[in-house]
């Protein structure tokens, strides 16, 4: 059997689990999961250009997805009249100056001769800096907060079209990426790794406690789609004329109507992403990153620019977990800051690039799909299993109620079985790279 | 009077606090330590191995208690910790035998175990969650506190009370205790020094006859100890919740680099300054500087350098600061 063979053979397989999940649950779940799975696949896509690629380790994906899905909200949302007009230009000198508190002693810093004179003025700017920061952006905050807190109490947005929070999406993650890889980009990988462990971290607590931003635990919902709303179609006389001589319930085809639209949008981007990333895996450049990964020393005595490379694809890598948290958020039409669990958007990650095949495009793709559909279906598979288990077992018996409230537990021991096992018998995963 | 005030006020909220968190981190961070120093790889699971140390613990503890068992004014967790021990120890050795012995016969790149040891933390964590659930449990018993803030205030007569909780003190002291006990076996004993040889230099080790396998268990066997050690105390001090030990990854690690991994007294070293620093910069300062300030200089906001959310960002900061003038840690480990 040749390798495309298989390798359709792999994603028919995949997409035929889908489809028996639309046969024997519904298709509305069959759908949901697709859609996810396209985002998932993104989300491996831009890990898999930074690991399969380049080796580089970041574990800190679930912060380039949150701040994704804090750009649609600074783009997609209206803006709060109010919080604008009183404190919008008091906010922005806020934050004015806290980039200068961290920039004019890196200046210094890097300007004075090295000794003890530069470190005494280095730590007052940060000290001076810090507090003037805090002087000005305290009041700001208080303002912005106070402004109708119950239904508000942040900036809000741009009011743009909420696509446009895409493409900004990526670009916030690349801002948030170059700073990172400027700092923690030399150091060795298992220090990398806990490096973008804590920027994720961080990254999650300022969207969860800075309310004027991101209205922090209070969420901000209704966040304007790309999409027709169901309510909407619904209204239609059109499309309810439509489906109802098509033979469908017209509240059922709404809802599968809308998440057509997602998917075949997913798609588009999905597909140009493909594109893209295998254009630049074949061209001279994706063989230089890749004789980069292999032996750093010999690209680097081959004259090639192994700092420089590595943050270029730290940041493209970054700027595709973005774009995936940006339409992930626009899908959901909510942002939950505390929503946001490394294991699920960090780790998770991990698992279906190696599970699909570092260093594949498509194996990263097929790896998305395989591992969210299982993420999905585990828990009622669990569920069942337990319920198999425990059919032997009396009512009320304490192990048959434990075991059965457990079964939604099986998922990350699943998760984490399937890693274990792939590493250990097919290491370089389903899709493996060429 | 005043300036008696402020330190009492300081030792209350910041100097016993982070004490015992900074035990609890040293615990965690020599677990850590130990690990990168034998068998060469960031141990990513090492969160859940001390959840997992510290629910074994638990059930043990709670077997205890139904047998009406308990150690007057002392938690009934001490007593079942060996049984807690003991199940970590043969939870790590029998992952060590199935997952990560491949890999060590195979001499596989560090990263790769880092990323076997993400599979594991995965299991450890769902194996938790399955046995334990996800909620907070509360196991500690016995008497909650050394001295009551009550009682110091009416010993003293000053207006600051001083209270010491009973798992405040038993942290420190165990600690003290099991810290001693590892510099003894790792310096003084046969084996230890034949697993600090094999950390020195792998080759010369194994030429001078020491079995790397006997070294490797000893050493799982010693991390199972420390792990479920930390992780009990950090459960009496604080409370048991799965998730809360994935995220001591951060601030253990931190703790370790910062020392210099593969150094054990740096990883002690380490965790006093991660605690440390997390505790004084969250911390508001209001109240001690009130005594200490005349009147008139009183501060108006809660002199809070940073919000308590934002703790992760201090021993990240650490950790990037450590890291960017001097990557081998304070005590400069291995990882050069």
């Amino acid at each position: 059997m040749s390798v495309a063979m298989k390798n359709t053979l792999l994603f028919v397989v995949v997409f035929g689990l889908i489809a028996a999940t639309g046969f024997q649950q519904s298709w509305n779940v069959a759908l949901g999961i697709v859609n996810m799975g396209l985002i998932s696949a993104i989300m491996a896509m831009g890990v898999n250009m930074q690991w399969g690629y380049a080796g580089l380790f970041n574990i800190g994906v679930m912060g380039f997805v949150a701040l994704g899905g804090l750009a649609t909200v600074l783009v997609g949302m209206p803006h709060t009249p109010g919080a604008w007009a009183a404190v919008g230009p008091g906010m922005l000198l806020a934050l004015f100056a806290g980039f200068a508190a961290i920039f004019v002693p890196i200046l210094v810093y890097r300007r004075m001769r090295p000794g003890r004179r530069r470190a005494i003025a280095v730590f007052a700017l940060l000290v001076l800096g810090f507090f003037v920061f805090r002087s000005l952006f305290d009041p700001a905050v208080k303002a912005i907060e106070a402004v109708d807190s119950a239904r508000t109490g942040y900036l809000g947005g741009l009011g743009l079209p909420v696509l446009i929070a895409w493409p900004v999406g990526a670009l916030i993650a690349a801002g948030a990426a170059w700073l990172i890889a400027k700092t923690a980009l030399g150091l060795r990988s298992d220090y990398l790794a806990i490096a973008t462990l804590g920027i994720a971290e961080i990254i999650i607590a300022v969207m969860k406690n800075e309310e004027w931003l991101s209205r922090g635990v209070k969420n901000v919902n209704g966040i304007p789609r790309p999409v027709p709303y169901e309510l909407d179609l619904r209204a239609d006389p059109g499309f309810v004329e439509r489906v109802t001589n098509w033979g469908f319930d017209p509240v059922t085809a709404s809802t599968i109507y809308v998440k057509l639209c997602y998917g075949a949008l997913f798609v588009v981007v999905l597909l140009a992403l493909i594109w893209l990333a295998e254009k630049a895996l074949k061209s001279p450049w994706g063989r230089m990153m890749r004789a980069i990964r292999d032996n750093e020393v010999a690209a680097e005595a081959m004259g090639k620019d192994v700092t420089a490379r590595h943050l270029q694809i730290f940041i493209l890598g970054s700027a595709v977990c973005g774009l995936a948290g940006a339409m992930m958020t626009s899908l959901e039409g909510l942002l939950t800051p505390a929503s946001y669990q490394p294991l699920r958007f960090t780790f998770l990650v991990w698992v279906m690039v190696i599970v699909g095949g570092s260093g594949n495009n498509f194996g990263a793709v097929l790896g998305g799909f395989l591992i969210w559909f299982l993420w999905v279906q585990v828990e009622p598979l669990g569920l069942w299993l337990m319920d198999w288990i425990t059919a032997g077992m009396s009512d009320g018996y304490w192990l048959k109620d434990h075991l059965l409230e457990s079964a939604a537990h099986m998922r990350l021991l699943t998760m984490g079985l399937i890693l274990v096992l792939v590493l250990r018998f097919s290491p370089r995963g389903l899709i493996p790279e060429r | 009077m005043d300036f008696l005030n402020a330190i009492v006020a300081f030792s209350n909220f910041v100097l016993i606090p982070a004490t015992a968190y900074g035990a609890q981190l040293a615990l965690g961070a020599l677990g850590v330590t130990l690990i990168y120093g034998i068998l060469r790889f960031s141990n990513f699971a090492h969160g859940d191995t001390m959840a997992f140390g510290a629910m074994v613990t638990i059930l043990a503890t709670w077997g205890l208690q139904g047998a009406g068992v308990s150690l007057g004014v002392l938690p009934t967790a001490l007593l079942a910790l060996p049984v807690g021990i003991a199940g970590t120890a043969l939870l790590v050795l029998g992952t060590d035998r199935a997952i990560y012995a491949f890999y060590r016969e195979q001499r596989a790149k560090p990263v790769v175990l880092v990323i076997v040891s993400m599979g594991v933390m995965f299991m450890m964590n769902g194996l938790v969650r399955f046995i334990i659930g996800p909620d907070d449990q509360r196991f500690a018993d016995g008497a909650r506190f050394i001295v009551k803030a009550r009682d110091f205030k009416e010993w003293s007569g000053l207006r600051e009370g001083l209270a010491i909780k009973t798992s405040q003190g038993i942290t420190i002291v165990a600690a003290v205790l099991v810290v001693i006990l590892l510099f003894w076996f790792l310096n003084r004993t046969r084996t230890g020094k034949s697993m600090r040889a094999y950390s020195d230099n792998e080759d010369l080790a194994l030429l001078s006859g020491i079995n790397p396998e006997r070294v490797v268990m000893i050493t799982w066997i010693i991390v199972a100890a420390l792990a479920t050690v930390a992780g009990v105390l950090y459960g009496l001090d604080k409370s048991f919740k799965p998730f809360t030990y994935f995220q001591l990854l951060l601030p253990i690690f931190a703790s370790a680099i910062v020392g210099g991994l593969g150094s054990p007294l740096g990883a002690i070293v380490g965790g006093f300054v991660i605690a440390f620093s997390e505790v004084t910069i969250t911390y508001a300062w209001k109240k001690v500087l009130t005594y200490l300030m005349p009147d008139s200089l009183d501060p108006s906001g809660l002199v809070q350098l940073l919000s308590t959310d934002y703790k992760f960002a201090v021993s990240f900061m650490i950790l990037v600061i450590v890291l960017l003038f001097r990557p081998t840690g304070i005590f400069s480990g291995r990882a050069g």
